[in-house]
């Protein structure tokens, strides 16, 4: 079993669109005008779980949602607290503080700020603070009609996003191995850090989605170097290759610097926005990036097989 | 006058619009700061002479192993299995510490100390047309974006770095990271108005959903630029007027504008008009955060 994710430092490359795509060339030769296309099983996960948008395009039925509980949140008892202040000052987040206000003076946590240390509660000398775990998202498993996809939410604004890819990641993994799926394919979040690295571990190759911008030029660079870090096979493809040529062919000179394989060119297609607002993904509609994609796919599969 | 641009969904424009606003209002102090510092992009379009740097560093502990009994009580206190004791010695995995200091503090045999370990770098200088920049930028292969974001925003309004930092006319920028998590949080903290750019399309308008209700939720006033406007449904638009979030401009979908843009060129320069525009948009939210529903 193999398991590939889809990076791209910039965001919005088009990442969720490449992903749609190869699950539905995976699953059955949808395309008459293709070059040629391959079937295999795979299991989908969506990685980006604070921007979800995979199940936008790949209609799935949810099977299974649980909650996801990570994390402490420290909280005050206002009878207990003093409002000395022990608190505020070990806060390293700025995250509780005894606000000057006039009235009885007691030490409030900027839930937005408080990372769950606990280090107010050590402090405490009263014992006013207790932690509070959080329910921070929750966790889907469903199917679509290309694969089973393992997805989640993030409550916008909570932290452990890393953790959650993490488990939605090792769900995915296990169903692939129980019923011998050949491939987990990760659509994974954009960025470099916590998210994007969590998405990346234990990955068999990184394909990057680029395009031909200064700033994604910049952040493919910035995506390797992590894959790289980490010791993990890259893959690059560049989308909207036509918006900006000799962008494109900066990358393609980057890409033969690193010795980075280049799986293909995609041109820029209003027909992927329109199949993403049809709820499809754009090789079930047609035209030239999802004949582009068609190409990729093949040279994703050959790549694959050449992993070991 | 604090101002964050952010979106939810990456690739919406947020740069575009971030500088496109910094350099329109070229008549007042600006302070921009580029607070995606997993994947900043700011520079390459404002061109700063970067001359200002620190690093910046997380705290993690290290155990003096004379006086360290293998008692095991940081390990207990350690909220995110940053410490592990095995057979009576401490190990500790860095990546995973938070550098709260708990473990430190809470020693009975004060057998541990911290170190800084990098996590990124700040950098900060002007640009030709007197806007100060400052940016921040993690490490490969680090985890924390969210400690660079505070410490940067810390950092840059030091009136050395901003001579202008107290002046009522100043207004700082922020460029968000994409998505509705922590970083964005710590760049959404302590500004004045959220500035959201969104795309009239399923992925802009389901993250947009998600955005609003983060600032909804940390009590900021909010306006929307729908950007790469074409012929669509409508959705994003019901959407906003049943949020109750003006639309404050919109940028239609154009192949040279994005041609324009894609190169590193600032909107400003592709389409001198928006100029005017950002200008105007600047006053429409000076409007609305002065009759915001911040407490």
């Amino acid at each position: 079993m193999k398991q590939v994710v889809v990076l791209s430092g910039k965001g919005g490359t088009g990442k969720t669109s490449l992903v749609a795509a190869f699950a539905h060339l995976a699953a059955a030769n949808h395309v008459p005008d293709a070059p040629s296309a391959s079937q295999i099983r795979l299991v989908l996960v969506d990685a980006d779980v604070d921007a979800s948008n995979l199940e936008l395009v790949l209609q799935p039925r949810q099977l299974e949602a649980h909650d996801f509980v990570a994390g402490e949140l420290a909280v005050v008892d206002p009878e207990l607290c003093s409002g000395c202040g022990v608190c505020e000052t070990v806060c390293r987040f700025d995250a509780i503080s005894i606000p000057s206000a006039p009235g009885p003076a007691y030490a409030r946590v900027d839930e937005f700020a408080c990372e769950g240390c606990a280090a107010c509660l050590y402090a405490c000398p009263q014992q006013a603070i207790h932690m509070q775990p959080q329910l921070v998202g929750q966790w889907f498993r469903s199917v679509t009609p290309y694969g089973p996809l393992f997805h989640a939410a993030l409550r916008p604004g909570a932290e452990n996003s890393g953790k959650l890819v993490t488990l939605v990641k090792q769900m995915a993994r296990f169903l692939a191995l129980d019923n011998s799926y050949p491939l987990v394919l990760v659509d994974g979040p954009p960025g470099i850090g916590c998210p994007a690295i969590s998405a990346a571990a234990g990955a068999d190759m990184v394909l990057i989605v680029t395009e031909p911008s200064v700033a994604g030029l910049h952040d493919f660079e910035r995506a390797w170097g992590v894959a790289h870090h980490f010791g993990i096979p890259v893959a690059a493809v560049i989308n909207k290759a036509d918006i900006c040529p000799q962008g494109t062919q900066q990358i393609e000179r980057f890409c033969h610097e690193k010795k980075i394989p280049l799986l293909g060119i995609i041109p820029f297609d209003v027909a992927v926005t329109h199949a993403m607002s049809s709820g499809r993904p754009v090789t079930a509609v047609g035209g030239p990036a999802a004949r582009a994609m068609c190409t990729v796919w093949d040279a994703f599969l050959q790549r694959l097989g050449n992993l070991e | 006058m604090r101002i964050a641009v952010a979106s939810g969904k990456g690739g919406t424009g947020k740069t575009t619009i971030a500088t496109g606003l910094a350099l329109a209002l070229e008549d007042r102090p600006v302070l921009f700061l580029d607070c995606d510092v997993e994947a900043p992009n700011a520079h390459l379009i404002l061109r700063p002479e970067l001359i200002w740097r620190q690093q910046v560093d997380r705290p993690v502990p290290v155990v003096n192993q004379t006086r360290c009994t293998g008692c095991g009580h940081c390990a207990e206190i350690c909220r995110y299995h940053a410490i592990a004791v095995m057979s009576g010695k401490v190990l500790v995995f860095p990546e995973l510490c938070h550098g709260c200091g708990s473990c430190v503090a809470n020693c009975p045999e004060a057998a541990l100390s911290e170190y800084g370990r990098p996590l990124g770098v700040l950098e900060a200088g002007s640009t030709k047309t007197g806007i100060t920049f400052a940016r921040g930028v993690l490490e490969i292969g680090e985890l924390s974006a969210s400690p660079i974001i505070r410490q940067l925003k810390k950092w840059a309004v030091r009136t050395e770095l901003f001579p202008h930092a107290l002046s009522p006319e100043a207004v700082e920028i922020r460029d968000a990271p994409p998505g509705t998590s922590c970083p964005v949080v710590e760049t959404l903290r302590g500004a004045d108005f959220a500035l959201l750019v969104s795309e009239p399309t399923p992925f802009g308008l389901h993250d947009l959903r998600l955005i609003v209700e983060l600032v909804h939720e940390m009590n900021l006033p909010a306006g929307v630029i729908i950007n790469r406007d074409m012929a669509n449904d409508g959705a994003l638009e019901r959407f906003c007027v049943e949020a109750n979030l003006p639309v404050l401009m919109r940028i239609p979908l154009e192949r040279d504008i994005g041609q324009a843009l894609a190169a590193g060129q600032p909107l400003t320069a592709v389409r001198p008009a928006y100029g005017m525009a950002l200008r105007n948009l600047f006053e429409h939210i000076q409007l609305l955060e002065a009759r915001g529903i911040r407490t």
